[in-house]
């Protein structure tokens, strides 16, 4: 029932151009964008049980990366951009995750924190970055003259064809020998040593690809925007991912797609000056109390009230229903 | 006559002034059962830590099949046949039993890179896997979620967990903790059949089922080895009836 | 540098870091002894710089108070304050994942964000010195101090005294110390943990705001700077250990010696020196530099 709720979700997103105007089509891009992010912190959080709070430091070298190399003047092929932005991401934290992984628990939440904050200071700071200003993309990738991200309609597919890539690869990954490996790791690390894992190297695996695909988010991002600035690298960003996958459902995939839609439309809900008017411009406010009353009342997120009704209305005992997650 | 595939030397731990551990030294030979007795506090998880690799001696060597193995991690020991269970539960509950050993049965196979297959296929994780269940008697239960089963069926696959990594030694903390007396029958027929093919050490509190099982036992006082000798002499060791004075008849 | 310039800077990092010392203590507390990860800590920094800048007409209005009455104000208003919050939020977070907590916490400092826009703008504001402490004093031939930052320096100190002076030698401070390892035993012995969670909150709560308060002369008003300290907050209590109290003092005077120096030899570098100096600790102390007392 879930696979067929993913490739309706899918199939759906397909689709979406065809009914959508142009605003449409810049949000649906964007949201897409922030669940491919959103995914790469549920394998991190949701899959191996450690609690990123830098994840906006890879998106924003992932986006920065892009405009800097697209500015080098090397060409524009995508061929080339993409994969070495991915890769810049990749490398911070695989730098990041080797220093990181050797504290634990809070410790480990509030070092990612600090290197995010020095990738966002090093941006913000120095020249490297432009500073506050940012930098502009002025021309955007392409491969060869059938892959025009400057045309919303490709970016919009090409989006989707990356968040479909990066949903199917995490699913076989986390099927596979390292997946479940990583699953233990969650539920109990000291067992999977015990039991003859050597778990360091699974974590820094998982803590790189996740760096790779929120990089991957970063480079979407900056082409769609044709602007990056430090503000890309800020722990509220790192915080908003943290509760797209919170809000969606920790633990299951979709949740960072549901989450990542939900997240987006309730910031746009208390944006929207139609409804609010003036107070519009505290929709802070709002959101904060979203996040509040969601995290009180819907610890495991809105992937789980589908299944919690269909147990209350099948029957099943209390104790069954904790016992089907992971 | 037998091999003797684990050698404690001297192992000592100490926490600031207290001595957790007192110059123990015990071996494991194959086909041989070696209980470690002993009152509460006396260093019997300690030592088992130790052995296993959780926690480092203060000083002491350990050997593991003629290998020197005191710098070693746990996970590379574990590898190297040294299996062992915990007094608590670690199962994975929400996963099924038998994924639960074939978890545990992969880190024999890990094959990590290989991304693309799936981890229930893998034919040889799951061999060990089954085979563990079958020993331990889960087999009817293979699918069933592991926080779902009952305690002393949990115990059962806390071994079975330990003996799908096929492992040459057992270290066993406490496997009989809040049995009943038919799951205490259970389990001893297990350890029987499992010493033929392995050393087994196991630290336990039920006395009768110690007596019951072991070849040799080695009694702990506040960290130190107060006699080490078969059953029937350990039963009439005066110093061993002193300290269980009012314990155990 | 030249002496005199010297002697300013340590000067200044010396109230710099007993500025973040007084702030992180309450975090380090929170966090210590009730196991709450309370992102919203910087808020009341925040709160505590505007309740200087908005008490000042008022207390002058109504009893021709001046700095200092609007600083007692501030301190009775924060108690008040953090006694409800508590009550009202807090004490449910003790349970939950530090996850959960560190969300709850986050949106909360949405909504004081935002409360604090609705109530009193977004604009960036001064506070004057009281007339009292405006003055300077004479460094070495050509260089004078403020005598206000002194005061900072001075109040900074007198509370960290006070603190070690209550948790070592009053009964309630070995109460709080006891709460924290052992919450079952302290409950038997018929003290009502709840008042003293409740305390310990309301505590660090006021620690913060008056530390806002003071700073604020300083530092100026403006809406970001709660966020700008936690993050350095959060770094104090990492390096100097969770729950150590001496450990955050060692840490924030070593990031106030590290920011400040390094704002004058290397100002580029500046913003990352910190977290570089975390990441070097850590490294070698992945637990902190102190345990917990």
């Amino acid at each position: 029932m879930n696979k067929s709720f993913v490739v309706a979700a899918f199939a759906a997103l397909a689709a979406f151009p065809l009914v959508a105007g142009s605003y449409g089509l810049d949000l649906v891009t964007k949201i897409m964008i922030y669940a491919v992010l959103a995914l790469s912190l549920e394998l991190l959080v949701g899959s191996t049980g450690l609690v990123c709070f830098g994840q906006a430091a890879f998106f924003g070298i992932g986006a920065y990366a892009t405009v800097l190399l697209m500015g080098l003047d090397w060409g524009d092929s995508m061929l080339w951009v993409l994969p070495a932005a991915v890769l810049m991401a990749a490398v911070y934290a695989l730098a990041v995750g080797a220093l990181s992984l050797r504290t634990k628990g809070v410790y480990f939440i509030m070092v990612t924190l600090a290197f995010a904050q020095m990738a966002y200071y090093v941006v913000h700071d120095t020249p490297l970055g432009g500073g506050t200003d940012g930098i502009y993309l002025y021309s955007k990738p392409a491969l060869g003259s059938w892959l025009d991200l400057d045309k919303p309609l490709v970016l919009y597919l090409f989006t989707w064809a990356c968040l479909l890539g990066v949903y199917v690869f995490l699913a076989v990954l986390l099927q596979s020998r390292f997946g479940r490996a990583l699953a233990g790791i969650r539920v109990n690390e000291q067992r999977m040593r015990a039991t003859g894992f050597s778990t360091y190297p699974y974590k820094l695996a998982a803590f790189t690809i996740s760096g790779a695909m929120a990089g991957l988010s970063g480079f979407l991002f900056a082409v769609k925007d044709g602007f990056v600035n430090p503000e890309l690298m800020s722990w509220h960003l790192s915080g908003a991912v943290l509760i797209m996958i919170i809000l969606g459902g920790l633990g299951h995939l979709r949740g960072a797609l549901i989450g990542a839609f939900a997240f987006a439309l309730l910031q746009e809900l208390f944006k929207s000056e139609a409804i609010f008017g003036n107070f519009a411009k505290h929709w802070h406010l709002g959101l904060g109390l979203s996040i509040i009353a969601s995290v009180a009342w819907l610890p495991h997120g809105l992937v789980g009230i589908p299944e919690k009704i269909t147990q209350r209305l099948r029957g099943v005992p209390r104790q069954d229903q904790e016992a089907h997650h992971g | 006559m037998a091999d003797v595939l684990l050698r404690g030397l001297g192992i000592t731990r100490r926490w600031g002034g207290l001595v957790a551990v007192d110059n123990v030294s015990l071996s494991l030979a194959r086909g041989a059962v070696h209980a470690v007795i002993g009152t509460n506090g006396a260093g019997k998880s300690t030592l088992i830590n130790i052995l296993s690799g959780e926690i480092e001696p203060s000083s002491g060597e350990i050997e593991l099949m003629g290998q020197q193995v005191t710098r070693w991690t746990q996970p590379r020991r574990a590898r190297a046949g040294l299996g062992r269970s915990y007094q608590r539960n670690t199962i994975y509950p929400s996963f099924s039993v038998l994924e639960n050993c074939r978890l545990a049965a992969q880190s024999r196979h890990q094959l990590a890179w290989r991304w693309w297959e799936n981890a229930q296929q893998c034919s040889l994780s799951l061999d060990a896997a089954q085979d563990a269940m079958t020993r331990a008697g889960l087999h009817s239960v293979a699918q069933r979620a592991a926080g779902l089963l009952s305690h002393g069926q949990k115990r059962q696959l806390e071994i079975a967990m330990c003996l799908a990594t096929r492992p040459e030694v057992l270290l066993l903390d406490e496997p009989l903790a809040g049995m009943g007396a038919e799951e205490t029958d259970r389990m001893l027929a297990l350890l029987d059949e499992l010493r033929a093919d392995h050393a087994i050490l196991l630290v336990e509190h039920d006395m009768d089922a110690v007596f019951r099982i072991a070849d040799r036992i080695t009694v702990m006082v506040n960290g130190a080895v107060i006699a080490s000798d078969e059953p029937q002499a350990i039963r009439n060791n005066p110093a061993v009836q002193a300290a269980y004075l009012g314990e155990h008849a | 540098m030249d002496l005199s310039t010297f002697l300013i800077q340590c000067l200044n990092s010396l109230q710099y870091g007993l500025l973040l010392f007084l702030v992180a203590s309450g975090l380090t507390l929170i966090f210590g002894i009730m196991g709450v990860i309370n992102l919203a800590h910087g808020s009341f920094y925040m709160i505590g710089a505007y309740m200087a800048f908005a008490l000042a007409p008022i207390v002058s209005g109504t009893f021709g108070g001046g700095f200092f009455s609007a600083l007692v104000v501030g301190v009775v208003l924060a108690v008040l304050l953090g006694y409800v919050l508590e009550w009202a939020f807090f004490s449910f977070l003790y349970e939950r994942e530090h996850l959960q907590q560190v969300l709850m916490t986050y949106g909360l400092i949405l909504v004081f964000e935002e409360c604090r826009s609705l109530l009193l703008g977004d604009d960036v504001h001064g506070v004057e010195v009281p007339p009292l402490l405006a003055g300077t004093l004479p460094l070495g031939d050509t260089m004078t101090y403020p005598v206000y930052r002194l005061f900072i320096s001075g109040v900074c100190l007198l509370l960290a005294l006070a603190m070690y002076w209550v948790f070592t030698r009053t009964r309630l401070g070995m109460m709080i110390r006891a709460g924290s390892t052992n919450r079952e035993m302290v409950q038997s012995l018929g003290i009502d943990i709840k008042f003293l969670y409740r305390v310990v909150f309301a505590a660090g709560v006021a620690i913060a705001v008056l530390a806002g308060m003071v700073a604020a002369p300083v530092s100026s008003v403006y809406p970001g700077m709660g966020n700008s300290v936690l993050i350095i907050c959060f770094v104090v209590v990492v390096i100097g250990g969770i729950g150590s109290i001496r450990g955050a003092l060692l840490a924030a005077l070593l990031i106030g010696a590290v920011d400040t120096f390094g704002k004058v030899l290397l100002p580029q570098a500046a913003g990352v020196l910190v977290y570089v100096l975390m990441a070097l600790i850590l490294l070698w102390k992945p637990d902190g530099l102190f345990k917990a007392g």
